[in-house]
């Protein structure tokens, strides 16, 4: 069978799965369609929550990311898993014993404040709104490029996917989709990664192969691969550029930022006991671990790949590089998509490949007759072309596609729901008509999914400028303003409404500015007076993605100072905070 | 009297939750960023022991911390008879 009709055979395949479960689960009441009626088992939990967080940016950039970061990468690795140790030992079970269905939610109750929901819901939506637009034009590339339709009918095929299993099934349909999901994008995942692994290594598994010898040499991956492009002008691989201060703010905004995020709190809902929740975050992280872990394997594999088709050779010998009309197959496919690009400087019919910003390596590429850089790849193909450039055959092309869509729509799924959730059961029900009856608010949850749907896909289709500057954004927002006012509602019985609320605030005006200032999110127009986004300019020097951490301290200190200065919170709010500590009541407190 | 046992759950809690993070702290922050040249020059198997706790050991870490945490708590919450069911 041809690529294409297998393609579409898997893809298809992996629909009709997605579309009976959503049909088999469907949500009959409010507890079911926000929180799948607190019925999921911890382990279907942890996948789930794992097909939730591991988005097409995970699948599809990440390996690719770190590919051409080398070290610098690991703060993505260690950022976006080490949250999960927070979220289990520090939220989970007390938002679990609290017992209700949204974040804001916890957050008005805690606080005894409309105001501070109102905050709440509005960090909820811009996070999940920016994190969703990235999903579907994440599903739509994915669409486009494998089924060769048009960008925009692939998202529109996706919206229609998601429309049935989100605003049918809500929660219990997602949970159970995002099991399937997860399996079929970890079995796309790690297949490639085996089968290259071991054409590198022998090694068959990729977490330890990267650390092993390469066949036939007697050299380590890692060490062979530090030779070869420090010879070519480019950074050693197993060391980094940024600064010390920059990778600690980074890994911690993005660790803090995860355990904030509304999307993976919420699903510590879901589970029937608090114990539960303590352990799905373990089952979770272990599910994430089985990619996160593979990715940086994938990632020194496929640069090595990489850098030995363009030079088989020693670097500066006059047949050390590929020469141009020898490429291989994939280099010629991906370049008609424009995500490879050569262009022959020096006009030897030659692929010159190296670090052409690097002022020591300059004259040495000069002595070497080279005029630049030639080939410019784009990071997002590593993981896609992988299983072509290692000769695999098509079903497993194929199944990486499947894979890459079930990461971007199980992800988008996810967030539609907190979206529809905040809408319906926090504005709708919280603030505007506090006496809607239950069936009604189903329907406005439901309406409310649609909508975000709709919007999301607009999103998708034409997606503003911003979109990928945002995610910093997302989570250093869920950083400075969510996470800190949720663990002090938790630890700390003396904080009290005032101070959640100028914390909050504190955070996010703080955080904002500051990536204002330097990325311009919103405001830029040409010409504009905001600072030059270099490390020189930054405070203390954190970049704009780190800073959600100085954010994150400012909200802690205003909080404390604030609720020192003003009444402690009321009896009952100490009360509720007590009884959210403990699994079950003391026997004594009920004699 | 329940007012102590309260609190020494709960001082129990966060004895635990500290311990965790200490670790979680060490073995990312410290052995991946803040000490990752003095931990590079150890070598295991091909690799450096600072890159890979950046980007292998910590996560195979944060994954045994939470099992970790979760069956320790267990044992705590039944300790003060405070378990579900």
């Amino acid at each position: 069978m041809s690529l294409q009709g297998l393609t579409y055979l898997v893809v298809g395949l992996s629909f009709v799965l997605y579309i009976g479960i959503a049909i088999w689960s469907r949500a009959h009441n409010t507890g079911d369609f926000y929180i799948a009626g607190k019925g999921v088992s911890p382990i279907a939990n942890g996948m789930a929550t794992a097909a939730d967080w591991m988005s097409a940016a995970s699948f599809i950039s990440m390996a690719g990311l770190i590919a051409f970061l080398g070290y610098d990468g690991s703060v993505y690795l260690m950022g976006w898993t080490g949250g999960y140790v927070l979220l289990a030992l520090l939220l989970a079970p007390y938002l679990r014993k609290f017992g209700k269905f949204t974040v804001p939610e916890f957050i008005a109750e805690r606080y005894y404040s409309r105001t501070a929901r109102v905050v709440a819901v509005i960090c909820l939506i811009f996070i999940s709104f920016t994190y969703v637009a990235g999903q579907m034009r994440g599903v739509g590339i994915v669409f486009s490029r494998f089924l060769e339709v048009d960008v925009t009918v692939g998202l529109l095929i996706g919206m229609g996917i998601v429309f049935v299993y989100a605003v049918l099934g809500g929660m219990k349909g997602i949970t159970y989709t995002q099991v399937a999901q997860y399996c079929v994008l970890i079995f796309a995942y790690t297949v490639p990664a085996v089968f290259i692994a071991i054409q590198i290594t022998d090694n068959p598994i990729p977490q330890l192969a990267f650390g092993s010898e390469v066949s036939g040499t007697g050299t380590a991956l890692l060490d062979k691969l530090d030779d070869i492009v420090t010879s070519l002008g480019f950074n050693q691989y197993t060391s980094g550029t940024k600064s010390r201060i920059d990778v600690f703010c980074i890994t911690m905004a993005l660790m803090v930022g995860t355990a904030g995020l509304p999307h993976v709190i919420v699903r510590f809902f879901t589970v029937p006991k608090v114990r539960d929740a303590r352990v799905s975050a373990g089952w979770a992280l272990l599910f994430i671990a089985i990619l996160y872990t593979t990715a940086p394997a994938v990632g020194s594999m496929a640069r090595y790949n990489l850098v030995n088709t363009i030079q088989p050779g020693p670097v500066g010998s006059i047949d050390g590089n590929l020469a141009y009309e020898d490429r291989p197959d994939w280099f010629e496919t991906w370049q008609q998509t424009g995500l490879v690009r050569y262009d022959d400087k020096n006009g030897d019919g030659r692929i010159q490949y190296y670090n052409d910003a690097n002022p020591v390596f300059a004259p040495q590429a000069t002595e070497y007759g080279w005029q630049g850089n030639e080939l410019s790849v784009d990071r997002d193909i590593m993981v896609l072309a992988n299983p072509e450039i290692a000769g695999l055959p098509n079903w497993v092309i194929a199944l990486v596609a499947a894979g890459g869509i079930a990461a971007a729509l199980s992800t988008a799924a996810g967030l539609l729901l907190v979206i529809s959730a905040a809408v319906s059961h926090d504005l709708i029900k919280g603030i505007l008509l506090p006496h809607i009856s239950e069936k009604r608010e189903l329907l406005a949850g439901r309406i409310a999914a649609a909508f975000a749907i709709m919007i999301a896909g607009y999103l998708g289709f034409d997606p503003p400028g911003w979109v990928a500057q945002v995610v910093a954004f997302a989570f250093g927002l869920a950083a400075a303003s969510l996470f800190p006012v949720i663990l002090l509602g938790i630890f700390f019985k003396r904080v009290n409404k005032q101070g959640a609320i100028a914390g909050m605030l504190t955070g996010l005006v703080f955080t904002y500015a500051y990536i204002e200032y330097f990325k311009g999110l919103f405001l830029k127009w040409a010409g504009s007076p905001w600072g030059e986004n270099t490390a020189q300019h930054w405070l203390l020097g954190i970049s704009p993605e780190g800073i959600g951490v100085v954010g994150m301290c400012l909200n802690f200190i205003v909080a404390i100072a604030v609720s020192h200065m003003t009444a402690p919170p009321p009896e009952r709010i100490q009360h509720m905070v007590e009884h959210i500590r403990v699994p079950r009541h003391f026997a004594e407190d009920s004699v | 009297m329940h007012l102590n046992k309260r609190m020494a759950y709960w001082r129990a809690n966060l004895r635990l939750v500290a311990v965790c993070l200490v670790i979680w702290f060490v073995c990312s922050y410290g052995f991946g960023v803040l000490f990752v040249e003095q931990m590079n020059r150890i070598r295991i198997a091909g690799f450096q022991l600072g890159f890979w706790f950046a980007q292998q050991g910590s996560i195979y870490v944060f994954v045994a911390l939470i099992f970790f945490y979760a069956w320790r708590m267990n044992r705590i919450d039944r300790h003060y008879d405070v378990h579900e069911d």
